[in-house]
């Protein structure tokens, strides 16, 4: 063990920790499941979990509320994204504008954005624009802050260079501006990314849709643990690839190009 | 002929105690393709006249003409050179020397042809799809000058480039930036706090005095090029000068 253990390389070495940690688990939740200790709908079995996850998706179930609900989040989270942008750039270069709804954008920060939705269900009734409301409020201030704090930090030799060179008004935006402050967009867009998915996922706890929140609720009416911790599962899994893999990889290599992280 | 004229230009700041005087009735001729050598001790003020020249900050009182025409403002034809080369990070060596030209509109084809006689120009053809971060200091300063003269200004201005290099680089980059320059004949302005670095490379060299800046001195140098840093004669008239320095600094610390 220890010699093939040296022969890896560390970051293999790490993940193959990793996997025997996370057996490690599989087998003590396994073990106690069997040990009887907990009636099934409150302490599910590893088993009882993979044959929800199998059934449920043969049967679409899962799938459909996936589709469902990366749909509405991808919806929410482009609006967001576009009002985020636009919101950051005019608060970083509009004086007055930040001097005054800088202060409410400050303040519905400290509002969770789930609660935003009995307002949402009073002003659009009981139907998706509800939820696709607190989403875009769930995230788009995470964007407009990071747009805003990075059109403000970032080096103004950028601009002077650039204008040195014969960059004039409305060139600077889409040649300077905004890819200077693309490292700390890119953080704001994977924060409103993680935000937007937890805003979808309150509301649709809240208000039935089809789609991941809905299936975890029905799992609940229905006492199938299985199937709550199935989706549950499903829920970390959509959330860490989405995080690790798009985002992570994004800002790190806009981060390395720009020449803020240590090679 | 007179490429750039400076008319009593003086520049102060508004700080919290006052008005903060950098650059006092500054009065300064550059004949058309004249190399010119500004130095001074720390916060002189020469770098703001470097700004003022480029049209990035407004003198507080006098004028700065260049080909008879008053600055107003930033222009591709005054092209200035930042102490820390300033490359866009976000483009590969080739994209930052064809910025200008990209801002001016002009084609893909043509401004490929400008990049690569430009990089061929400044050694680094083989990295035009290299970015900023993979280079060193002397090969980012290399790239500033090659996305600089892409724009073909009158008048280069260059505000301590080689600043932050170690010796060696810095004695290449002195090599090649005479040659350049005996070649293409341009304007230019060049401000430095190193008084050899000066005399290597200016047919004047223009001493400035501790805040507010002041011109104390303006000192022809006559010696044949290509010069080097280690030349006897370079050595020598640079000492002459540095004490003229010396006595400012010794003013500056009564």
């Amino acid at each position: 063990m220890t010699d093939v253990a040296r022969r890896l390389s560390p970051r293999a070495n790490l993940w193959i920790r990793r996997g025997l940690f996370l057996l490690g688990i599989l087998v003590a939740w396994q073990v106690l499941a069997w040990m009887g200790l907990w009636p099934a709908y409150i302490f599910p079995s590893p088993s009882a979990v993979a044959s929800s996850l199998l059934s449920g998706f043969s049967m679409g179930m899962f799938a459909k509320g996936i589709l469902g609900s990366l749909g509405r989040l991808l919806q929410g989270y482009l609006i967001a994204t576009v009002i985020g942008l636009t919101l950051g750039l005019l608060l970083a270069q509009v004086r007055w504008l930040k001097e005054t709804l800088g202060l409410v954008v400050m303040g519905l920060q400290a509002l969770p954005s789930i609660c935003w939705l009995p307002l949402a269900l009073l002003w659009f009734g009981l139907n998706p624009q509800a939820i696709l409301f607190v989403v875009v409020m769930g995230s788009v201030l995470a964007i407009s802050q990071a747009t805003e704090d990075g059109v403000r930090n970032s080096p103004p030799v950028f601009i002077r260079a650039a204008r040195n060179l014969g960059a004039r008004g409305w060139q600077l935006y889409p040649y300077v501006i905004l890819p200077a402050a693309l490292p700390s967009i890119l953080t704001g867009m994977k924060l409103g990314w993680a935000f937007a998915w937890r805003s979808l996922m309150a509301g649709e706890l809240l208000y039935a849709l089809p789609g991941l929140g809905n299936l975890l609720m029905m799992g609940r009416e229905l006492n199938d643990m299985g199937q709550v911790v199935a989706v549950m599962l499903i829920i970390i899994t959509l959330g860490l690839a989405s995080d690790q893999l798009v985002f992570g990889a994004l800002e790190r290599r806009a981060r390395e190009r720009w020449g803020l992280l240590a090679r | 002929m007179q490429a750039l004229e400076v008319v009593t230009v003086s520049k102060f700041y508004p700080t919290r105690s006052g008005d903060l005087l950098a650059l006092s009735e500054i009065n300064l001729t550059v004949a058309a393709g004249e190399f010119v050598c500004a130095i001074g001790p720390s916060g002189c003020g020469k770098t703001t006249l470097l700004y003022i020249l480029a049209g990035l900050e407004t003198p507080s009182s006098g004028q700065v003409h260049v080909n008879g025409e008053t600055v107003t403002g930033p222009d591709p034809s005054r092209v200035l050179l930042f102490q820390e080369a300033a490359l866009f990070p976000w483009l590969t060596v080739r994209d930052n020397v064809e910025f200008g030209l990209r801002m001016k509109r002009v084609p893909a084809a043509e401004r490929h042809k400008t990049s690569d006689r430009l990089l061929k120009m400044v050694h680094l053809e083989a990295f035009d799809d290299a970015w900023v971060h993979e280079l060193s200091g002397g090969m980012k300063q290399r790239v500033a000058l090659a996305r600089a003269l892409a724009v073909d200004p009158a008048v280069l201005l260059l505000d301590e480039p080689f600043g932050a290099l170690d010796a060696i680089t810095r004695q290449l980059l002195h090599d090649e930036l005479q040659e350049l320059w005996m070649r293409m004949g341009k304007t230019v302005v060049f401000v430095t706090h190193n008084v050899r670095e000066a005399v290597v490379l200016g047919d004047r060299v223009v001493v400035f005095s501790p805040r507010p800046g002041r011109i104390l001195a303006d000192h022809p140098i006559h010696l044949p090029r290509p010069r080097h840093i280690d030349d006897l004669a370079t050595a020598e008239l640079a000492g002459r000068i540095a004490s003229d320095l010396q006595l400012t600094e010794a003013i500056r610390h009564d």
